[in-house]
């Protein structure tokens, strides 16, 4: 039976549907984590490592136990279970084992009555170090054998060669996703042993998994409910405060609520891996790719969290959206005493994407050609083998209609502005008008979708229809992408009903919905919901002897049969699936295989003013052409993709952590700085819609594609204005500048 | 000490350390908590409150300085259920994603279009960029200011 958009329903797929929570966020009434509160809670609070590396001599928390108010002080001895978490690997201590192996990492948990007396407290534990020397080197640990994953990509011929050599190294640093909404969790025991845990997170279940181990305690008695998210971007993916939150209530059988502060949260979380990469292209002298080959290493800091998959990203998409026969990759994600690196929006894809198509542009310049163009001769598109993996490409992929879009969207006025406020540097701006020089960058990105290398990767939801409408229950995690809007948006369209509800799940009440990540959960989510819908409309019809189900009820050759009142009279009608991508495959060793799901890609073209004296940039404009399969929801999409490149122009020109022996030198929002409105560009959007293969009504996921080309757009139109050779992002006004 | 001042058109009192920042009374004590605390520096503005007319960062505020003072939080933007113009504006050009800065671009956009119902586009990129915006890129926020301006509400 196939699917039509029924003229009946309002806020279906295609229209630019509001959010369900849009009046409360702008009342001020939307729920956070931080936003938590149960009378009688305590406090919590965290002792953290002041060195990136160094072992524990003395721990004496008896100063603080004695302490009026204070309630609880936990250490690593006083973890029940498993005395590690992680999601790949379970290496990191959750709380310090002896050594510490992290600027940032807990030692102590503290439960006080208050948040003075907690944060009291903690400064009173006794703590001895000795410091160690940190490792801070990843080529060197590297050197040493201390990898959390290796992966080789070997395909087509070594020997093979072109007669256009392109050599040269890149380096990105490390990006923060900087959610604004803190870290936060409310653990309230239930009086039975058991927990009820509301806390911030991009996938529950995951946590559940690490909480429950670690605890000690049977899946039922832990109780995780995804509270509301102030951004995520990857930095929820893995666990911060969740399993100390749940000791400190169980050890002091009251609720407990932990609220991480600014520089907190920029130690409790994973970060962007920082890269160093070596490429050689060789093509030949139509420009087009011989041979690619690349050896890289990325940073994973102290423990593993998600850098086998970073990796396996940034290798399998080391190429980009390019057709290339012969590709050799070497490539590493160390163990260091830097700050612990995970899923960053991009996840592996944003760094290498730097890489090649800053040698793409290199490529243009040796052949006298323009970037688009050796772009365009070079494009990978359906039926092509990807250059690393040889999986065949399914699905849709314009990657040359993404050029030629972006190509059309005009561009802005040529002329330097005569406002001061719109100079590089504005009104700060001491150099002359007439020094200012614009330049124009290109870039391209490719990125995979959803989980890969054969992870079973699946999303739970429960449709259930009642007298006042449907519920959709789902774990799935909205951190204000927009997947609780498009997800009604799915349902009313298949069903053909109005009233439609989100219910947030707990874990005790339907499984995994799989992690707000990868651009998966409007494909996966969006894609349970999609079938779940059709089902519940199937079955209905067939009950109720129709052929047509609308916000009226059930119709039979135009005749009213069943009102929803009459089909809901006796029970609500539910549905149920566990919906599942095409399967994918581990790749061999080689890295050969089929180890992606599918695939989008995007355009970006960048136009800034330098002042080459002071060395600053503003980003006058960035158009982008964005393939999204079908477009769910267009104004969501375009919040997405002007979101992402607004930490693209970020990572380009401002972002980063700055470490010093693995301590972060600026872990606040004044020293780590965020593109405001006075730094953002124009953006100009095109939505290319060509079905993908998989999904709902063929949409893509799109939440990924803007952060990771936007920054080499940015960075190849500082280039095409300065001469410089910008070889690490962000660029800092000392590159340009030349000191 | 106790502290009385004026907040969303109500008198309200409450029991504080003088030394306490406007926003964790606001949070804590008197149940407002749709101004967030992002930063605590004032560098991101999601705390952003009108108190006798100047919009600051409550963050920022020591609320023993506060008595006597009148206040606007975000709670104080609507007319009774139904949106301000500026928040109607915002939720249509599909301002909101994770919605934590919203409070404080509530606030400022109350506090710049008071002064000015006609603002150009650089000064209300000025006026804005005391507010961080993780998710949007700030363009929906600028097409619901302009069309603020625009209209001349």
């Amino acid at each position: 039976m196939t699917v039509g958009t029924k003229e009946r329903v309002a806020a279906g797929i295609g229209e630019s549907a509001p959010r369900p929570d849009g009046v409360a966020k702008l009342s001020g009434n939307f729920a956070y984590g931080s936003d938590l509160w149960i009378d009688g809670m305590l406090w919590g609070a965290t002792l953290r490592s002041p060195y990136a590396h160094a072992r524990l001599v003395e721990l004496d928390i008896t100063p603080a136990v004695v302490m009026s108010g204070v309630r609880a002080v936990l250490t690593q001895d006083d973890v029940p279970g498993r005395p590690t978490f992680g999601q790949v690997e379970q290496d990191q201590p959750v709380l310090c084992d002896g050594v510490a192996r992290y600027w940032g990492e807990p030692v102590a948990i503290v439960a006080a009555d208050d948040q003075e007396t907690a944060r009291a407290a903690v400064e009173a534990i006794i703590v001895e170090w000795e410091p160690l020397p940190p490792v801070t080197d990843p080529d060197q640990a590297r050197a040493a054998g201390e990898t959390y994953r290796d992966m080789v990509i070997r395909r087509g011929d070594a020997d093979a060669a072109g007669s256009v050599v392109i050599e040269g190294e890149y380096e990105t640093a490390i990006q923060d996703q900087a959610p604004l909404g803190p870290e936060a969790g409310l653990a309230i025991p239930d009086g039975s042993g058991g927990v009820d845990l509301h806390v911030t997170t991009q996938w529950i279940h995951i946590d559940h998994a690490q909480i429950i181990a670690s605890l000690d305690m049977e899946p039922d008695d832990v109780r995780c409910h995804p509270v509301g998210i102030g951004g995520a971007f990857g930095a929820r993916e893995d666990i911060s405060l969740h399993i100390h939150v749940a000791m400190l209530a169980l050890r002091t059988g009251r609720p407990v609520r932990i609220v991480y502060d600014r520089t907190e949260s920029f130690a409790g979380h994973v970060k962007r891996h920082s890269a160093r990469m070596r490429y050689r292209h060789e093509a030949d002298d139509e420009g087009r790719l011989v041979k690619v080959t690349v050896d890289m290493v990325l940073d994973g800091g102290a423990y593993a969290h998600t850098s086998h998959a970073v990796l396996a990203n940034a290798s399998f998409f080391t190429v980009g959206p390019y057709k290339c026969d012969n590709v050799f990759v070497d490539a590493a994600v160390s163990r260091t005493n830097n700050p612990p690196a995970g899923a960053m929006r991009g996840f592996g894809a944003v760094q290498v994407c730097f890489a090649y198509e800053s040698q793409m542009d290199r490529l243009a310049e040796a052949l006298g050609l323009h970037p688009l163009e050796v772009r365009r001769r070079n494009a990978l598109g359906p039926g092509d083998p990807m250059a690393t993996s040889g999986q065949i490409v399914e699905g849709s992929l314009p990657t040359l209609r993404v050029i030629d879009e972006l190509e059309a969207i005009p561009m802005p006025d040529a002329a330097i502005p005569d406002d001061p406020r719109r100079l590089p540097g504005g009104t700060g701006l001491t150099t002359p008008k007439d020094a200012v020089v614009r330049g124009v960058g290109f870039a391209l990105g490719l990125k995979n979708l959803a989980f890969s290398e054969a992870f079973d990767d699946f999303s739970e939801v429960l449709l259930v229809l009642t007298p006042a409408g449907l519920e959709i229950h789902t774990a799935a995690i909205e951190v204000g992408q927009g997947l609780v809007t498009i997800c009604e948006q799915i349902a009313r369209t298949v069903l053909g009903i109005q009233a439609v509800a989100w219910v947030s799940a707990d874990t005790s009440q339907i499984g995994s919905a799989g992690s707000t990540s990868a651009s998966r959960q409007t494909q996966m989510t969006g894609g349970a919901v999609y079938e779940a819908a059709v089902g519940l409309r199937d079955k209905i019809l067939q009950q109720f002897g129709g052929d047509e189900l609308t916000n009226d009820g059930v119709y039979s050759g135009g005749e009213l049969v069943a009102t929803l009142d009459a089909v809901t009279a006796d029970a609500p009608i539910e549905q149920w699936v566990r919906y599942r991508h095409p399967p994918t495959e581990e790749p061999d060793e080689f890295g050969q295989g089929n180890p992606h799901a599918g695939f989008v890609v995007a355009a970006h073209r960048a136009v800034v003013d330098v002042d080459p004296e002071l060395g600053l940039v503003r980003v006058v404009q960035i158009d982008t052409a964005q393939d999204v399969g079908k477009a769910l929801n267009p104004q969501a999409i375009v919040g997405q993709l002007e979101g992402g490149i607004a930490q693209g122009v970020g990572f380009a020109i401002m972002e980063e952590l700055i470490l010093e022996d693995g301590v972060i030198l600026n872990p606040t929002f004044t020293d780590y700085l965020i593109p405001t409105l006075l730094d953002m560009p124009d953006v100009g959007s095109r939505l290319i819609e060509e079905p993908a293969h998989w999904g709902p009504f063929g949409a893509k996921g799109i939440g990924e594609s803007p952060t990771i080309s936007s920054t080499p757009a940015v960075v190849a139109a500082i280039r095409a204005a300065t001469g410089r050779p910008l070889t690490r992002v962000p660029v800092r006004p000392q590159d340009i500048a030349g000191v | 000490m106790i502290v009385t001042f004026t907040i969303n058109g109500e008198e309200r009192s409450a029991t504080v350390a003088g030394w306490e920042s406007l926003l964790t009374v606001l949070r804590d004590n008197l149940g407002l908590a749709g101004s967030k605390n992002a930063c605590e520096q004032g560098e991101c503005g999601s705390c952003s409150v009108i108190v006798d007319g100047a919009n600051l960062c409550s963050c920022l505020v020591m609320v023993g300085d506060c008595e006597g003072t009148t206040i606007t939080t975000v709670e104080g933007i609507a007319h009774g259920s139904a949106l301000h113009p500026i928040q109607q504006a915002i939720l249509d050009e599909g301002g909101v994603q994770c919605g934590f800065c919203t409070p404080g671009f509530v606030i400022t956009a109350a506090h710049l279009f008071a002064a000015d119902p006609n603002p150009d586009e650089e000064t209300m990129r000025e006026a804005f960029s005391g507010n961080i915006c993780r998710c949007t890129g700030y363009g929906a926020l600028l097409r619901a200011f302009d069309r603020l301006a625009e209209d001349g509400t």
